[in-house]
């Protein structure tokens, strides 16, 4: 289980095989991975999440960023 | 890295610096052979990195081949501060009129090179310092121009020195000082640097230390000294400790956590950032606190790298609480930091609260780092607490 924070991914997400791409390809912390065809977030990389943003960039809200020391605030 | 004494003589005399004829011998038979040579009077020396050598029995003169044989034998059976002897040094012995000391070192406060020079060698120069302070010069001079002579000439003629002394004693302390700057020395020094009973002056005994970082830029210098890059010149075999740091370190390339190195104490400290870790060392050890290690976390460590570190420092027995503090820092996030000691502190069974007793990382990201610290109930001081208030504040919570 990850301390600080956690990410949603929307099935939306799942339908669009070039965004779950560019998601494994943007995270400079590998948090998004393929397993199968289904783009997973890696439980163990989640605290190393710097909050830069280049996820959110490329999903929109279709990923969720989840600042959980933070009364679950999402980051924008 | 340390050099030997041996090595330190190979440098001086490359420089042309005046020495006394001697052999490196690894065994009673080659130190036999080298007295046989020198024929005369021999002084034969253990060759370990550690001071004490006298002390310790590691010196002893010989006035005959035989002899140096079975004193060679004595000093390579001798472990001197846990140290076994890479050989002794076979020496011929000179009569002594007068004893000098020199030494080029790194000024920290004037941040720049300085030359020690004193008329009272042979001895422990902090002893001079307190006792015959106008026996001793301290010269410093630009590491970015070309060292002048007449800067040697200072540094010797500051404490009286003054006839045919001057200019062979200018001429080998320039020379030192050149030796200095060329191989990236944190320290050369000879002492003693002694005038003989015939009015010759020549170096008796140097000592050098070469920047660890500095080995690859003088390769072909440990080349010349035989040094591989796997003889690491530490004072002692690393403890288990201190190799769990260095694979922490290695495990993981993002930020470092290096030069973990353990101590008797029982305070933990995860500390760092471009010198920091040496101010704030010193500032716990002001304080009245014990360290129970040192170490150098810094460059934007992974989450993970900080908090296997912690781990470490919370898994030596007798650590209580850890000391989380740098200075201000701007290649490493403040945040990141937070949840790998906290992730740390977890890992280990203990409670972040009651183990950290401070964490002063100011700089970056600080502002995310504190809410991660209120949620776990962790004190936080920003910039307007000084290092050394901060390691106050740490010593003191260690009674509670
Ligand atoms: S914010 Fe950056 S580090 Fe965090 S999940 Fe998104 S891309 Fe990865």
């Amino acid at each position: 289980m990850s301390l600080f924070i956690t990410v949603e991914i929307a099935d939306a997400v799942q339908s669009d095989e070039a965004l779950k791409k560019q998601l494994v390809e943007v995270c400079p912390v590998d948090i998004f991975a393929l397993d199968g065809p289904r783009l997973t977030a890696v439980e163990n990389n989640l605290d190393e999440c710097t909050l830069c943003r280049l996820c959110l960039d490329a999903a929109g809200d279709k990923v969720a960023v989840i600042k959980l020391y933070d009364g679950n605030a999402r980051l924008e | 890295m340390r050099l030997y004494e041996f090595e330190a003589k190979q440098v001086l005399a490359k420089q042309g610096v005046p020495l006394p004829k001697r052999t490196f011998a690894k065994t009673p038979e080659e130190a036999e052979a080298a007295a046989a040579a020198i024929a005369g009077p021999v002084v034969l020396k253990s060759q370990v990195l550690s001071g004490g050598r006298m002390k310790a029995g590691g010196v002893l003169f010989a006035d005959d081949p035989q002899t140096a044989k079975t004193h060679a034998a004595t000093i390579l059976a001798l472990e001197i501060n846990g140290q076994q002897p890479a050989g002794v040094l076979v020496e011929e012995r000179r009569n002594i009129a007068q004893e000098y000391f020199a030494a080029v070192t790194w000024d920290g406060r004037a941040k720049r090179p300085v030359i020690i020079f004193s008329d009272m060698g042979g001895i422990d120069i902090e002893e001079v310092a307190e006792t015959h302070p106008d026996h001793i010069s301290r010269t410093t001079f630009s590491p970015s121009r070309p060292f002048s002579d007449y800067t040697a000439k200072v540094a010797v003629a500051s404490v009286g020195v003054t006839g045919n002394e001057l200019a062979p004693l200018t001429r080998i302390v320039a020379a030192l000082a050149r030796t200095f700057l060329q191989y990236d020395l944190t320290l050369a020094e000879i002492n003693p640097l002694v005038k003989l009973d015939d009015g010759s002056i020549m170096a008796l005994d140097s000592h050098m230390d070469m920047e660890d970082e500095a080995r690859g830029a003088q390769r072909t210098l440990l080349t010349e000294l035989a040094i591989p890059d796997s003889d690491t010149r530490q004072a002692r075999p690393p403890t288990q400790f201190e190799i769990d740091g260095a694979l922490v370190d290695s495990a993981d390339t993002r930020g470092v956590a290096g030069r973990v190195v353990e101590f008797d104490g029982d305070m933990g400290l995860v500390i760092g950032a471009g010198g920091g870790s040496l101010t704030l060392f010193d500032a716990v050890r002001g304080a009245g606190g014990k360290p129970a290690n040192y170490c150098e976390i810094g460059g934007n460590p992974s989450v993970n790298k900080a908090a296997n570190l912690t781990k470490l420092v919370l898994s030596k027995p007798g650590v209580q609480k850890i000391a989380v503090m740098m200075n201000v820092v701007s290649n490493t996030r403040a945040d990141m930091m937070a949840r790998g000691v906290i992730k740390g502190c977890l890992d280990a069974g203990r409670v972040p609260a009651d183990t950290i007793a401070i964490f002063r990382i100011p700089g970056s990201w600080e502002e995310e780092a504190v809410k991660i610290l209120q949620q776990y109930g962790v004190e936080y001081v920003d910039r307007t607490v000084s290092m050394h208030e901060a390691a106050g504040r740490a010593v003191a919570k260690m009674g509670n």
